[in-house]
C-alpha cells in the first residue's frame, strides 16, 4: 500500500486544520474519519428533510482569523455571519437584553440597575485586558516549565514577561481572575441577578463546574476571547451552519493536493520500536506513515487506539485520569414557524441571537448541583438559538431552526447508562422549560434531535460527550494540556502527535490546536514554518 | 509631646501578642490594647457552662509555628500540652472506624492497595507542602522589580519548586490549583477513606470537596505536619486559652502592657498617616505605629474609616470573602460518652463525621444557599480525657466545629441556632449513642456569634476565606499584603494576612519584622 | 407592548424638535445616548457667532449626577484632586478626578447648588466609582442626565443676550457663579461656565422646559446674531481654548485596556488642579510618587509653523526621533494659527524645545509629507479679556 507523509486521524476542525497545514507544507496527508461524513463536531447534517442542522457545535467566534484568511476559506465557500442579540427571560415576565450597540446596552442595564450599567463599563474594560493578554498565547506552544530547553526557557520567560510588564496592579487582578469563580468575578461589578445570571453562562458552558466553582472566570474568558471581524467578544454564524467550516477546510486541505477518506475509524495506532508507522484500520485495512496525528480526544487516543504496550506507563495512567466528564447535552429542533416568545414582540432583533432562560445566580448553581448528583438539571441553564433568522439556507422559507445547548447534561444518569426513554425525558425537560416562555413553541415542533452526552460520544467520539475533549479546568490549561510533560502536542511516541481540542488552547472551534500541532510537526521535520503567525494588537 | 508609646497593638489574639513581643524585643515600648476581658482573640478556654471550660474558637494546635515556640520561649511560660500527635479517627455509624496517622491508616474495610496509596498520597502532599510552608516565613513578594529582597523570594520559591524533580513539579502545577475531590478519585477505593481527606480539605472553609482550591487548602493544613513540626495534632493543657496566657507571659516579660477590656473605635490619622487610636471611653493614645490584629474588613472600614481610602483600595477590601461556615458545639457532659466501635482509650482522640464526600458536598451544597446542612460533617474533640482541669472531677466536655452553618443564613439565626444545635447532637447521638442522655449544658457557636464574641467580621476564623485569589501577594488585598497599609504607620498582624490564620503566629512574626524593616516597599 | 428605550437606535434630545427645524445640512453624530447636530448650516458661520456673537450649544448629553447628603463636601473632597472646601453655594468648580494609580478618570465641573447638594457635570458616566467612593459617607448620589437639560450660551454677545430674556443682575455673576431665576414656573440655573475659553454662559432647566426655553432664549438673541451651533464649531473653539476632552485627549482610565495608557492630571497639564493639603483623596499617593519621581509625558498646546493642520500625527524631537503625538489639532480662526494639543513623553516638551510635527495632507489627491515646526505655547491659543470681565461690557 501507498505510503503517506502523514495520516491525520479525524476530520474534526482541527485536524483538517492540521492536514491542510501539512499539505500545505508539500507533504502527502492523509486524513481518516470514521463517520461517512466530515466535520467532527463541526458539522451540518440533514436530519429532517429541509432542515439543516449545525447538530454539535453551533456558533463561531474562537476560530482563528489567521487560519481563515491564511487558509483561504472564504475562496473556498466559508462566510461567517455576526449575530447581536440576546437575552434572558425572567420568571416575573420581563427579560434583560443584550443588545451590542454600548448605548443601547447601557440603556437596557440601567432599567436593571443604574449602577450596574456603569460598572459594565468596567467589566469590559478588565475583561477585555484579560482577553488581549491570553489571544497571542493561542496560537503559541506551551512552554514546558519544568524543561532547561532553550526553547522552553525563553518561551517561560516571553510569557512572564508579557505578564510582568503590565504592572502590579493589572498583575494582581490577572492572578485573581484566573483563580475565581465566574460567581464571585460577577459579584464584584453587579448587583442586579438577572445580569449576573445571563453574563454567568459564558462561565459554565460545556463545563462540568457550577458559577461558584473557582476557575469558572477563565471559562469565560475562553468565550470571550474570540472575534469576528475583529470585533472581540462578537460570535456569528456559520452560513449553512457548522460544517461548512469543515467543508472549506476540506477544501483548502484538498487544494495542496490532500486526500480524505470516510468510513475510514481508525483501530489502531501502528507502533514499531517505538515508532508510529501508520493507522489499522476498523475494515482491516493498512495505511502507512511516519507521521500519524491523532485529532481524538487523549483518552480515546491513548486508551482506545494505541497499544497500552506501545505506551510509557505514566501516559497511560494520566490518560485514565483524564478529566473528559460530559455536561452537556443538545437539541436540535425543526420549527413550523417561528415562536412566539412572552413579553417580547415578535421577531424582535434581540432574538437573532442566543436567549436563555434561567434569571438567577441561585437557579444557576442549582442546576450544577443536579449534575453533580448524577441527572440532568431540572431547571437547565440553555443557550438557545433560531439561526435561520439570520442563515436563510438552513430552513425552508417561512420556517425555523432552533437550536438548543443544555447545560448540564450527565454522562451516565445516577451511575446507569443512558437508554432512549431517558434520553427523551431529558428533552421534555428542555422543552417544557422553554414552552413556558412561549406559548405555541410545542405545537410547532415538527422534529427534535435529542443528544445527550451518550449521542455525542457515539457519534462525534467525544469522550463522555466532553464538547471541550477535556474540562478546561486549571490542571488541564496551557502546559498541563492534555497533560504534563506532553503539552506540545508530541505523543509519548516518535512520530506520534496530537492535534485536537483536548490540547492547548482547548476547545471552541479555535483551529489553533490543529495549526500549533502543524507547526511543531513541521519543526521536527525540519521543513519551513507555513503556518500563520497571530495578528498584533498593539 | 512625645508619644508614651512606640507601638500599640489592637487586639491580644495569638498574632497580636507575637508581633507585640517581637516589636518589644526590638527595643520598641508596646502596649496592646484588647477589648475583651482577657487576653486570646479566638485561641481562649472560657467557661460556658459553670465549672465547664473550653476552647471556645479554635480548640486543636497543629500550626503554631516552632520558631514562635521557642523565640519567644513559650514552654518556659507555662506552655504545655496535655495531649501530642492525636489521631484522627473517622467515625462510622457501624463501628467500623478508619484511623488516621501521619504515615498510615487502618480500617477494616481498607483494601490493602488504599493503605499504600494513602502513604504515597501523605508523602507527596506533604512534600508540596513544604514548598508551600516555604512561602509562609517571609513576607509575601511583591511583583515589581525594584525590590531585590522580594525578588530573591520569588526566584527562591521557583528553585523550590524546580527542585523537587520534574514530576513532583509536574504534579504540583497540575493539582495546585483543582479540588481534592478530583484527586482523590484518581488513585483512592475507599469512600470513607477518601472523605476523611476531603473533611481535612474543607474544614473551616467555604468550600465543599469538589469545589476548585481544596487542595490548596488540604496542603494548608498539611504545612503544619511538615519540617520540624511533624508530630501535628496536639492538644494545649488548659485549652487553648494557655497558649495565648503563655504568649501573654512571654510579652509581658519581654516589657509588653497589655490592656485588657480596652476597645479601640478608631485609629487616629493625620491625613494618612497613623498618629495614634482612640479608645471607646474617649481615650486618645499616641503612637506612630499602629498594628491591627483585627480582620481587615474590621480594620479599614471600622477602625480607619472607607473615607480615609482610597476608592480602589477600599473596593478591593469590600470584595474579601470572608463569611464563617463552621459553627461550634459545646457540650458539657456528666460522663464520658460511647462511641460506636471506639475504645474508651481512643476518645481522646480528634473524631470526625465525614461518611463519604458526596456527603461532605451535599452538606455544603446547603450552604451556598443560605441554608445550614441538614446532615452536618463534625470534627469532635473530648479535651477533657486528656485534660481534667477543663471539668468538675469525672465529667467531661465535648468540642466540635460543625459544617455548614453559613453566616448570612437565610432565616437568620435566631430562630434557627437551636435547632441546628439539635440537628448536630442528632448527628453525633448516631455515632455516639446514648450521649444525649449525659448532658448537661451545651451551647452553639454560629458564625453570628463567632463575629460578635471574637469581633471578626464575617465570623470567619481566618479572617478571609483561604483560596487562591486571596493569596499570598493577593492576602488579605493587594495594597497591604505586605502588612503595611496605604496608611503610612498602620500594619496588619493578623490571620487575614499571608499566611493566614490557624493558629499560627507566622502573620504576627512576619508582620514583626516588616515594621522592625520600617514597612518599606 | 411599550417602545423599550433600548430598543431605539439613538435618543433625541428636548431640545431635537428645535434643532432638526434649523439643522439645514442634516449632519448629525450619536453623542452619548443621543443624536446631536454636527453642523446646522456652515462650520465657519457657528465657529464665528461664537467668537463674535451668540451661540448656542445643547448639552443635553452630558452626564450629570446630583450629590446630596451632610458629608457631600468631604465626599467630594475624597472624589476630587482639588480641594472643594472653597467651593461654597452658588459656585461652580472645574476638577479632575483620578483613579488610586493617579490616573485621570475624567475633568468636569461641580456646581454647589445649595446647602448640601451639589450636581457634577461630566462627559463620561461614573455611577460605579461614584458609588464605590461613597462607602463610609453619608451622601447620595443620583443620576440626573435625563431630568435635566443645558444650554451653552457663549460668545461676547451673550451676557446681552441673557439681558434681553430679563435675567436681572445676570451681568454680575462672576466666571464660576451660578445663580437662579424664576422662569414660566420653573428655576432656571445660570452658570458663568463653559468649554469656549470666551464669555459665556451655561442655562440649566428641568427638561420638560426645554422648548420653552429655547424659544425664549432665541427670541431674545436675535439682535444679537444667535445661532445654533453644532460640535465641529465647539471642537475649534475648545481647541483655542486649550481644553483637553475625555476620549480625544485622554483615555479616561476606566476604559484603560492596554498598560500605561492612562494619564495623571499632572501629565495632562492640570497641575493645578491637584491638592495635596487636604484630607485623603483618590490618586494621592501615586500623585505624590508622581511629583517626587517625574512624570512619564507631558501635555503641550503646540503653536505649528504654516497652514496644514496637523492631526494625528507624531510628534518628533531634533534628533528626528518620535516622543510624541497629536491628539487634537485645527487651524484657529481667531488666533490665525495653525493649533494643536498633543502629549510628549518627558523630559520633551519645555518651552523652547525643538519638536517638529509630521503632517500628511493631499492636493488633488496627491499626498505630501511636511515636518513643520511645532512650538510649544503656555495658556490658550486665543484668550479675549471678556472672558474675565465682571460686569461684561456690551459688545
Amino acid at each position: 500500500m501507498k505510503k503517506y507523509d502523514a495520516i491525520v486521524i479525524g476530520a474534526g476542525h482541527n485536524g483538517l486544520t492540521n492536514a491542510a497545514y501539512l499539505a500545505k507544507s508539500g507533504m502527502d496527508v492523509l486524513v481518516v474519519e470514521k463517520n461517512p461524513w466530515i466535520g467532527g463536531a463541526s458539522v451540518s447534517r440533514s436530519l429532517h428533510e429541509g432542515w439543516t442542522y449545525s447538530n454539535c457545535s453551533y456558533v463561531c467566534s474562537l476560530f482563528r482569523p489567521e487560519i481563515y484568511r491564511d487558509l483561504e476559506l472564504a475562496r473556498h465557500g466559508l462566510q461567517v455571519i455576526p449575530y447581536e442579540g440576546g437575552l434572558t427571560f425572567m420568571q416575573d415576565g420581563d427579560y434583560f437584553g443584550n443588545y451590542s450597540d454600548h448605548e443601547r446596552h447601557h440603556r437596557e442595564l440601567a432599567r436593571h440597575s443604574k449602577r450596574d450599567a456603569n460598572a459594565y463599563d468596567r467589566f469590559s474594560a478588565d475583561v477585555s485586558r484579560q482577553t488581549r493578554l491570553i489571544r497571542p498565547f493561542l496560537m503559541r506552544t506551551p512552554p514546558d516549565p519544568t524543561s532547561f530547553k532553550p526553547a522552553d526557557v525563553m518561551e517561560l520567560v516571553h510569557m512572564l514577561k508579557t505578564y510582568w510588564d503590565l504592572g502590579e496592579d493589572i498583575l494582581y487582578d490577572t492572578m485573581r481572575f484566573w483563580t475565581m469563580s465566574v460567581g464571585d468575578f460577577l459579584d464584584e461589578y453587579f448587583e442586579s441577578d438577572v445580569i449576573k445570571a445571563h453574563m454567568a453562562g459564558s462561565g459554565i458552558i460545556g463545563t462540568a463546574l457550577g458559577i461558584y466553582s473557582p476557575g469558572t472566570a477563565y471559562v469565560l474568558l475562553h468565550h470571550y476571547m474570540g472575534d469576528v471581524d475583529g470585533s472581540i467578544g462578537s460570535w456569528g454564524f456559520a452560513r449553512g451552519g457548522m460544517g461548512s467550516i469543515a467543508k472549506a477546510l476540506a477544501g483548502s486541505f484538498q487544494s495542496f493536493g490532500g486526500e480524505i477518506m470516510t468510513d475510514a475509524g481508525v483501530d489502531k495506532i501502528l507502533v514499531k520500536n517505538g515508532e508510529t508507522k501508520g493507522v489499522v484500520l476498523e475494515n482491516g485495512d493498512e495505511h502507512y506513515a511516519d507521521i500519524v496525528v491523532s485529532n481524538l480526544d487523549p483518552k480515546r487516543t491513548f486508551l482506545k487506539i494505541m497499544d497500552e504496550n506501545d505506551l510509557p506507563p505514566d501516559v497511560v495512567k494520566k490518560a485514565k485520569n483524564f478529566k473528559i466528564r460530559g455536561s452537556s447535552g443538545k437539541l436540535n429542533i425543526s420549527l413550523d414557524g417561528m415562536p412566539t416568545f412572552r413579553g417580547i414582540e415578535k421577531g424582535h432583533e434581540l432574538l437573532k441571537a442566543d436567549f436563555h432562560f434561567i434569571d438567577s445566580m441561585e437557579r444557576m448553581e442549582r442546576a450544577y448541583d443536579d449534575w453533580k448528583n448524577g441527572t440532568w438539571s431540572k431547571d437547565p441553564y440553555v443557550d438557545t438559538l433560531i439561526p435561520t433568522q439570520v442563515d436563510p439556507t438552513m430552513a425552508p422559507p417561512g420556517k425555523h431552526m432552533m437550536t438548543v445547548f443544555v447545560q448540564y447534561c450527565p454522562p451516565k444518569v445516577n451511575g446507569e447508562e443512558w437508554t432512549d426513554e431517558l434520553r427523551d425525558e431529558f428533552g421534555q425537560t428542555v422543552i417544557n422549560q422553554i414552552a413556558e416562555y412561549s406559548p405555541d413553541f410545542k405545537d410547532l415542533i415538527l422534529h427534535a434531535e435529542i443528544r445527550t452526552p451518550r449521542e455525542l460520544e457515539n457519534e462525534v467520539g467525544l469522550t463522555e460527550g466532553n464538547i471541550f475533549q477535556g474540562e478546561l479546568t486549571m490542571d488541564q490549561l496551557l502546559f498541563n494540556r492534555p497533560f504534563p510533560g506532553y503539552a506540545q502536542y508530541r505523543g509519548p511516541v516518535k512520530g506520534m502527535y496530537m492535534s485536537g481540542s483536548g490540547t492547548h488552547p482547548g476547545g471552541g472551534v479555535m483551529g489553533a490546536p490543529g495549526v500549533n500541532s502543524a507547526r511543531e510537526i513541521l519543526s521536527d521535520l525540519s521543513r519551513k514554518n507555513v503556518t500563520p503567525e497571530a495578528f498584533s494588537d498593539e | 509631646m512625645s508619644n508614651l508609646y512606640d507601638t500599640i497593638i489592637i487586639g491580644a489574639g495569638h498574632n497580636g501578642l507575637v508581633c507585640a513581643n517581637y516589636l518589644a524585643k526590638s527595643g520598641r515600648k508596646v502596649l496592646v490594647l484588647e477589648a475583651n476581658e482577657g487576653v486570646g482573640g479566638a485561641a481562649i478556654t472560657r467557661e460556658f457552662a459553670p465549672e465547664y471550660s473550653v476552647s471556645a474558637c479554635a480548640h486543636l494546635l497543629h500550626l503554631l509555628n516552632p520558631k514562635i515556640v521557642s523565640d519567644l520561649a513559650l514552654n518556659s511560660h507555662g506552655l504545655k500540652m496535655a495531649a501530642k500527635g492525636l489521631t484522627t479517627l473517622s467515625l462510622s455509624t457501624d463501628g467500623e472506624h478508619l484511623t488516621l496517622d501521619r504515615d498510615s491508616v487502618s480500617g477494616k474495610a481498607l483494601l490493602q492497595s488504599d493503605k499504600k496509596v494513602y502513604r504515597d498520597f501523605q508523602n507527596k502532599m506533604r512534600r508540596f507542602a513544604r514548598i508551600l510552608r516555604k512561602t509562609f516565613m517571609t513576607r509575601p513578594p511583591r511583583l515589581v522589580h525594584k525590590n531585590r529582597k522580594d525578588l530573591m523570594t520569588l526566584a527562591s520559591l521557583g528553585l523550590s519548586v524546580r527542585l523537587m524533580g520534574r514530576d513532583d513539579m509536574r504534579e504540583l502545577l497540575r493539582i495546585g490549583a483543582i479540588n481534592i475531590y478530583d484527586v482523590l478519585q484518581e488513585d483512592f477505593q475507599n469512600e470513607h477513606l477518601k472523605a476523611a481527606l476531603g473533611f481535612d480539605a474543607v474544614l473551616g472553609s467555604n468550600l465543599g470537596p469538589r469545589s476548585p482550591n481544596s487542595v490548596l487548602s488540604y496542603l494548608y493544613r498539611l504545612s503544619g505536619q511538615v519540617g520540624e513540626n511533624d508530630s501535628a495534632v496536639s492538644q494545649p493543657a488548659g485549652g487553648m486559652g494557655s497558649v495565648t496566657e503563655a504568649l501573654k507571659k512571654s510579652a509581658e516579660a519581654a516589657g509588653v502592657e497589655i490592656r485588657t477590656g480596652v476597645a479601640v473605635s478608631r485609629i487616629l490619622l493625620d491625613v494618612d498617616k497613623v498618629v495614634g487610636v482612640e479608645t471607646s471611653t474617649g481615650e486618645n493614645l499616641k503612637s506612630a505605629e499602629v498594628v491591627s490584629n483585627a480582620d481587615p474588613k474590621t480594620t479599614f472600614f471600622k477602625l480607619v474609616g472607607a473615607r480615609n481610602l482610597e476608592t480602589g483600595f477600599s473596593r478591593r477590601v469590600d470584595n474579601i470573602r470572608m463569611q464563617g461556615k463552621a459553627a461550634k458545639l459545646h457540650l458539657a457532659l456528666d460522663a464520658l460518652p460511647e462511641f460506636t466501635g471506639v475504645s474508651s482509650d481512643q476518645l481522646g482522640n480528634r473524631m470526625i463525621i465525614a461518611p463519604s464526600l458526596t456527603y461532605l458536598e451535599q452538606a455544603f451544597d446547603h450552604s451556598k444557599y443560605g441554608e445550614f446542612s441538614n446532615a452536618p460533617a463534625l470534627e469532635i474533640t473530648i479535651p477533657s480525657v486528656h485534660d481534667q482541669s477543663l471539668v468538675p472531677a469525672g465529667k467531661h466536655v465535648l468540642s466540635a466545629v460543625v459544617q455548614y452553618a453559613p453566616y448570612d443564613l437565610r432565616t437568620g439565626w435566631e430562630s434557627q441556632a437551636e435547632v441546628f444545635k439539635q440537628i448536630a447532637i442528632d448527628k453525633i447521638e448516631e455515632y455516639a449513642p446514648g450521649i444525649k442522655d449525659l448532658i448537661s449544658a451545651s451551647e452553639l457557636l454560629t458564625p453570628v456569634d463567632i463575629e460578635s464574641e471574637f469581633k471578626i467580621h464575617g465570623g470567619h476564623w481566618h479572617h478571609g476565606e483561604y483560596t487562591l485569589d486571596q493569596f499570598m501577594m493577593l492576602r488579605p488585598v493587594p495594597g497591604a499584603a505586605q502588612y503595611s497599609t496605604p496608611l503610612s504607620g498602620l500594619f496588619l498582624c493578623g490571620a487575614g494576612s499571608h499566611p493566614g490564620g490557624g493558629v499560627m503566629g507566622l502573620a504576627g512574626k512576619n508582620a514583626s519584622a516588616e515594621i522592625i524593616n520600617g514597612g518599606k516597599n | 407592548m411599550s417602545v423599550r428605550e433600548a430598543d431605539k437606535r439613538v435618543l433625541r434630545t428636548p431640545f431635537y424638535s428645535r434643532a432638526s427645524e434649523l439643522c439645514q445640512t442634516n449632519l448629525w453624530s450619536p453623542w452619548k445616548a443621543y443624536t446631536t447636530v454636527d453642523c446646522y448650516s456652515y462650520v465657519e458661520e457657528e465657529y464665528f457667532a461664537i467668537r463674535n456673537a451668540t451661540g448656542v450649544f445643547d448639552l443635553t448629553p452630558m452626564i450629570k449626577y446630583r450629590i446630596s447628603g451632610p458629608d457631600g463636601l468631604a465626599y467630594l473632597d475624597k472624589l476630587m484632586t482639588r480641594k472643594m472646601s472653597k467651593l461654597t453655594p452658588g459656585r461652580v468648580m472645574y476638577s479632575a478626578w483620578c483613579n488610586d494609580l493617579g490616573h485621570v478618570l475624567d475633568d468636569g465641573t461641580v456646581f454647589h447648588l445649595e446647602e448640601n447638594l451639589w450636581r457634577l457635570c461630566s462627559a463620561e458616566r461614573h455611577m460605579d466609582w461614584l458609588q464605590a467612593t461613597a462607602l463610609g459617607f453619608d451622601v447620595e448620589i443620583e443620576d440626573e442626565t435625563d431630568d435635566v437639560v443645558g444650554l451653552a450660551v457663549q460668545g461676547p454677545t451673550s451676557c446681552q443676550t441673557l439681558k434681553a430674556m430679563n435675567l436681572s443682575c445676570v451681568e454680575n455673576l462672576k466666571p464660576f457663579q451660578h445663580m437662579s431665576f424664576d422662569f414660566e414656573g420653573t428655576k432656571l440655573m445660570v452658570s458663568r461656565t463653559g468649554f469656549t475659553g470666551d464669555l459665556g454662559y451655561e442655562l440649566w432647566v428641568p427638561s420638560e422646559y426645554a422648548e420653552k426655553l429655547w424659544d425664549t432664549l432665541f427670541e431674545a438673541g436675535k439682535a444679537f446674531g444667535i445661532l445654533p451651533i453644532g460640535s465641529h464649531a465647539l471642537d475649534i473653539v475648545r481647541i483655542e481654548a486649550g481644553f483637553i476632552q475625555a476620549e480625544v485627549d485622554f483615555v479616561p482610565a476606566l476604559n484603560v485596556v492596554r498598560a500605561g495608557r492612562g494619564r495623571s492630571p499632572f501629565e495632562l497639564g492640570l497641575d493645578w488642579l491637584v491638592h495635596f493639603d487636604k484630607p485623603v483623596f483618590n490618586g494621592r499617593r501615586a500623585l505624590l510618587k508622581e511629583k517626587e519621581e517625574g512624570s512619564r509625558y507631558r501635555f503641550v498646546r503646540l503653536d505649528i509653523e504654516g497652514n496644514k493642520p496637523a492631526s494625528d500625527s507624531f510628534i518628533y524631537n531634533s534628533k528626528k526621533d518620535i516622543v510624541g503625538h497629536i491628539t487634537s489639532a485645527t487651524w484657529s480662526p481667531s488666533a490665525k494659527k495653525n493649533i494643536a494639543l498633543g502629549s510628549v513623553e518627558m523630559p520633551w516638551g519645555r518651552l523652547g524645545d525643538e519638536l517638529y510635527a509630521e503632517i500628511y495632507y493631499n492636493r488633488e489627491l496627491k499626498w505630501n509629507r511636511l515636518m513643520a515646526r511645532c512650538h510649544v505655547v503656555e495658556g490658550a491659543f486665543f484668550d479675549p479679556p471678556r472672558r474675565r470681565e465682571t460686569p461684561p461690557l456690551d459688545y
